[in-house]
């Protein structure tokens, strides 16, 4: 699959003219669809910090949502035992994620190729058992009801749905725009290079194994990020969120939307929410559709969505 | 610990390994060949069990169930090798990924197909009962699944390492270039080893089927045990497949029955180990 | 355009699609709208599919009308997700605009419902979800229960255990998660109140399907075993049960979805003598199951089991209380007060009305596995009638102590 697209001006005008035609129609729209929509806010935090890993340096990680949830069990528990606020939640549970990130990224990075997929995997798994085991601080498979929305110094409370989109929308926007920053550094300049060719960039004196791990640590901070906000809008946590269910669907929004591209992940997540929601109206035979649309996209669009809308004939 | 716990559990591990080394050796072939970690795997297995499961109704015969399965999932896996996967020369990561995609309609289409009742094959009557021997009970069928384990590892080894055949797939797991260049067919091959490989998982499916039953969501469940095993053994390697498979069937149920306070954890301790020591696997390549 | 484009820019339109929200329909004779969660897809697909087809043939037997308004019910499936649950509850609440939300079927969907069935005062029924707090310490004042609490039928069982069988040490297995530690906590209380003991808790993963090592650690020299399991763990657990030799020596007892009829058909003989304690047995002989059986077995082409009697019951529960409130479900706050006031003298499974809490008052059935007519059926062998939730204790001293958990009630006798 080739991954990156070049001409990364073209993707921003897009992500930047999409956060507005959001911003603008929010107040107009019905409070379901504004509903999926902040969702989509959220899942696109997901899928643009595993193509930091996937997209920019080439490691496809099918354990992601184990610091998506990590976070947000920091958030529901820390809210809800100890009733944290905004800033310690948010403080707590990217921490927490990135530290998660960092201890697996020490076995995980040890392994390359294909051994990466199935060790991530593994370590999420991992996750999922301690979510399930550790009844006294996770409660188990019940989950962490009763998660409360932060509270800010701002006239409108985020309770309401409305508020509670802006948020998200920033949070998203300001996601990608460090992570669009990040991509465009000499850093991550380097885990292009690493993805094309390990040996080439070893060959030049670059330290790959501390890029390939920095990539992992900030990509599980990311997710952190996109699961603290996960947390407070659905106000429930549980091991569902952790499981690898919820990896693979993020594995699917970077594949789907373009790898390599920050707004393509952001589209996949869009794509797969809406079809998820959409189609499972009409049909019991989501998934279906869901799996065939997948291999229609990677068999005639291989740079994903956004890779076939921007220039075909690669 | 009495000498029956050893014993029972000893047997119990080993028998458990020998499904393991079913559904992984498949796993490990066809990464040897088309260096593809193929998701769909799990699927196989379960698909497997259904066919098995549709044959035992229609025919009550266990010999049929276990033929038709493993014909069954090789002709999918070739349908997906020739007609999918072959369209994506070299992209490895591309490859994987559509084997999700095929994971998700196999799903749904087993849900679909046979509803979402869990069900298991009630082995022949020959396989049934449980022989005592001394300390230890040891129910028939996990004998059987232990003797079937162990005809089939030899036979692949016998073929991979005797025949011209297998000569020919050694060579073109080590290096496609060279083979291809001596006159191998690769892609051939490579059909016929991914083929091989469902036919492998979709086997032990059925033979799993009289066992763990099979049932919406055996496929995911069924993966990481997959995993863990060529984790362990090393990718691509079917002596490795064979360690790696017993390792984790003893020290899984040694685990589970000791440390029961850690039995979400204990698949994963085998693999901690060797990763800690020996990421590529115990048999895989550096 | 090129082909690829084409295809992408059709995924692109895919999710345009939702935003365009069709519009609800204003007047009084307009079709009352109930929303019903249910699994759909995913392991639990076959409950699912029982408690919408258990709901779909009591609203066709009445001919989809109550109160001269028209009964449309909006399915949905959650998935067996709690997120997924949640959305599908935005969707049926705000843009279906449903007056009546039911159905769900795991115990984290429940929680999760619940802060959010509450913000947004829709009167509710859970004909399966029993995860017992949601009655108890923090109870929904939106929700009504129509199925059971999860300990409900267990507080009888072991007095009935006390009193019916010779056993003073159990053993007992389940499933690590909460379902389990209410099933095995609730017998426990009672059990070891009236003298008995729980000799071990031994917890299996719910992605277990070799229960060997879990075999192997149970007590021999325990009197019988007590196991949790449901679905397919049930089917395994049974088999590998009766192959290690334990079905001789330990009879077995357990929680009534251990061989409850999503799995019973599919068991053999190591079922057989098993008892367990539930509010329903398909077995049951009183004229409005015997009805019940044959109609849902006609129209589904298997038998009921009680997730289809559940939902069965739930649309009479549902239709009665429309009644009670004269077709008026658009008064929100008298349509929940007729959900809490309904009594229903026969059902399927007997005489159902709900306490204070909103949890069902019922009769518990123990029941034994037996072959009768060439077919494995839960023959009940006694009847506790009138059980509520809180067994014969008060409410109050009851929610003194902890929720059953995984260390609750602690395992005094283990060693």
């Amino acid at each position: 699959m080739r991954l990156g697209v070049p001409g990364s001006r073209r993707a921003i005008i897009l992500g930047v003219a999409a956060l507005a035609v959001a911003a603008v129609i929010a107040p107009a729209l019905p409070s379901y669809p504004l509903t999926l929509l902040t969702q989509v806010a959220i899942m696109a935090v997901l899928a643009m910090s595993l193509d930091l890993l996937l997209g920019y340096t080439g490691l496809a990680s099918l354990g992601h949502a184990a610091y998506f949830g990590t976070a947000a069990y920091a958030v529901g528990i820390l809210s809800t035992e100890r009733q944290a606020g905004f800033v310690t939640c948010l403080v707590a549970g990217v921490v927490l994620a990135t530290i998660t990130a960092a201890l697996f990224g020490l076995i995980a990075i040890r392994a390359t190729g294909q051994y990466f997929l199935m060790i991530t995997l593994a370590l999420g798994m991992v996750v999922w058992g301690l979510a399930f085991r550790w009844v006294s601080l996770t409660k188990g498979d019940n989950g962490i009801a009763g998660v409360p929305r932060p509270e800010l110094p701002l006239p409108w409370s985020l309770s309401a749905p409305l508020p509670f989109f802006y948020f998200a929308l920033v949070a998203a926007a300001l996601a990608w725009a460090a992570l669009g920053t990040l991509a465009r550094s000499p850093f991550g300049l380097t885990l292009k290079g690493i993805r094309e060719s390990e040996t080439r960039m070893r060959a030049l004196g670059y330290d790959v194994w501390l890029h390939k791990y920095l990539a992992f640590v900030i990509a599980g901070g990311f997710a952190g990020f996109a699961g603290v906000l996960w947390a407070w809008y659905n106000g429930f946590v549980s091991p569902v969120d952790v499981q690898l269910v919820t990896s693979v669907e993020t594995l699917l929004m970077v594949a789907l939307g373009g790898p390599g591209t920050l707004a393509g992940p952001a589209l996949g997540a869009a794509a797969i929410v809406f079809l998820k929601n959409f189609v499972s109206v009409y049909t019991k035979r989501w998934l279906l559709i869901l799996g065939a649309v997948y291999i229609g996209v990677i068999l005639f669009a291989p740079r994903g969505i956004l890779g076939a809308l921007r220039s075909p004939n690669r | 610990m009495t000498p029956e716990f050893w014993v029972t559990q000893t047997f119990n591990g080993l028998s458990y390994g020998a499904l393991l080394f079913l559904l992984a050796s498949g796993l490990s072939l066809i990464f040897g060949v088309m260096r593809v970690v193929n998701l769909a795997h799990g699927s196989y297995f379960m698909l497997g069990g259904y066919v098995g499961l549709s044959v035992v109704w229609r025919t009550g015969s266990f010999v049929l169930a276990l033929v038709a399965g493993a014909l069954a999932l090789a002709v999918v896996g070739i349908f997906m090798e020739r007609v999918f996967l072959r369209r994506l020369p070299g992209q490895t990561l591309g490859q994987v990924l559509m084997t999700i995609g095929f994971a998700l309609i196999f799903q749904d289409l087993a849900l679909l197909i046979w509803g979402g009742d869990p069900y298991s094959i009630r082995p022949p009557a020959l396989l049934s009962g449980v022989v005592t021997a001394g300390p230890g009970r040891f129910p028939v069928y996990r004998i059987f699944i232990v003797v079937v384990a162990v005809v089939i590892g030899a036979a692949l080894w016998l073929a991979l390492d005797r025949t011209r055949v297998g000569a020919m797939i050694r060579a073109a797991v080590d290096d496609p270039e060279m083979a291809q260049g001596v006159g191998i067919r690769v892609p051939r091959v490579s059909l016929g080893v991914f083929a091989l490989g469902a036919a492998l998982a979709a086997f032990g499916g059925v033979v799993g089927a009289g066992f763990l039953g099979v049932y919406p969501g055996l496929d995911i469940e069924i993966l990481p045990y997959a995993f863990v095993v060529v984790i362990v053994g090393g990718l691509g390697s079917l002596p490795g497949a064979m360690v790696g498979s017993l390792l984790v069937g003893l020290l899984d149920n040694f685990g589970k029955a000791l440390f029961p306070e850690l039995s979400y954890f204990t698949l994963f301790a085998p693999m901690a180990l060797i990763l800690a020591l020996k990421p590529t696997g115990l048999f895989g390549r550096t | 355009m090129n082909r690829v484009r084409l295809v992408a820019l059709a995924v692109l339109l895919a999710f345009a699609a939702p935003l365009a929200a069709p519009p609800g329909a204003p007047a009084q004779s307009a079709p009352i709208k109930i929303g019903f969660l249910a699994p759909l897809t995913g392991p639990f697909a076959q409950i699912g599919k029982d408690m919408v087809n258990g709901n779909q043939l009591y609203l066709a037997e009445i001919g989809g009308q109550v109160a001269g308004r028209k009964i449309e019910v909006i399915v949905e499936d959650d998935e067996g997700n709690p997120a997924t649950a949640l959305n599908k509850s935005r969707k049926l609440v705000d843009q279906d605009k449903v007056a009546i939300l039911t159905g769900g079927m795991l115990a984290n969907v429940g929680y999760a419902l619940q802060p959010y069935i509450d913000a947004q005062k829709i009167p509710s029924t859970f004909p399966v979800i029993a995860a017992d707090d949601l009655t108890q310490r923090k109870p929904a004042k939106w929700i009504v229960r129509t199925g059971w609490a999860t300990s409900q039928p267990m507080h009888p069982f072991g007095e009935w255990t006390l009193k019916n069988t010779k056993f003073k040490k159990i053993a007992a297995i389940g499933m690590d998660y909460a379902f389990g530690y209410e099933i095995i906590g609730g017998f426990q209380q009672v059990f070891e109140e009236g003298g008995g003991q729980i000799v071990q808790r031994i917890w299996a993963p719910l992605n277990t399907n070799d229960f060997a090592p879990f075999l192997a650690q149970i007590r021999r020299d325990a009197d019988a075993v007590l196991a949790l399991f449901t679905g397919r763990l049930a089917l395994q657990f049974l088999k590998q049960y009766q192959e290690a030799g334990l079905k001789d020596k330990l009879p077995l007892l357990g929680g009534g979805t251990l061989t409850d009829e999503t799995v019973l058909p599919q068991m053999g003989d190591e079922a057989i003598g098993v008892v367990t304690a539930l509010h329903y047995s398909q077995a049951l002989d009183n004229a409005t199951n015997v009805k019940f059986n044959k109609a849902f077995e006609a129209s589904a082409g298997k038998i009921a089991s009680y997730y289809s009697e559940a939902t069965y019951t739930n649309a009479r529960w549902i239709v009665e209380a429309i009644k009670a409130a004269g077709g008026k479900v658009e008064d929100r706050d008298a349509m929940l007060a007729a959900l809490r006031r309904v009594d229903l003298k026969e059902t399927a499974r007997g005489p159902l009305r709900v306490d204070d809490f909103g949890n069902p008052i019922q009769n518990i059935y123990i029941r034994k596995v037996e072959r009768v007519g060439g077919k494995l059926q839960n023959t009940v062998i006694a009847t506790y009638p009138a059980v509520s939730q809180f067994w014969k204790y008060k409410p109050d001293e009851y929610m003194k102590r902890p929720l059953y958990s995984r260390d609750y009630p602690p395992c005094k006798y283990c060693q």
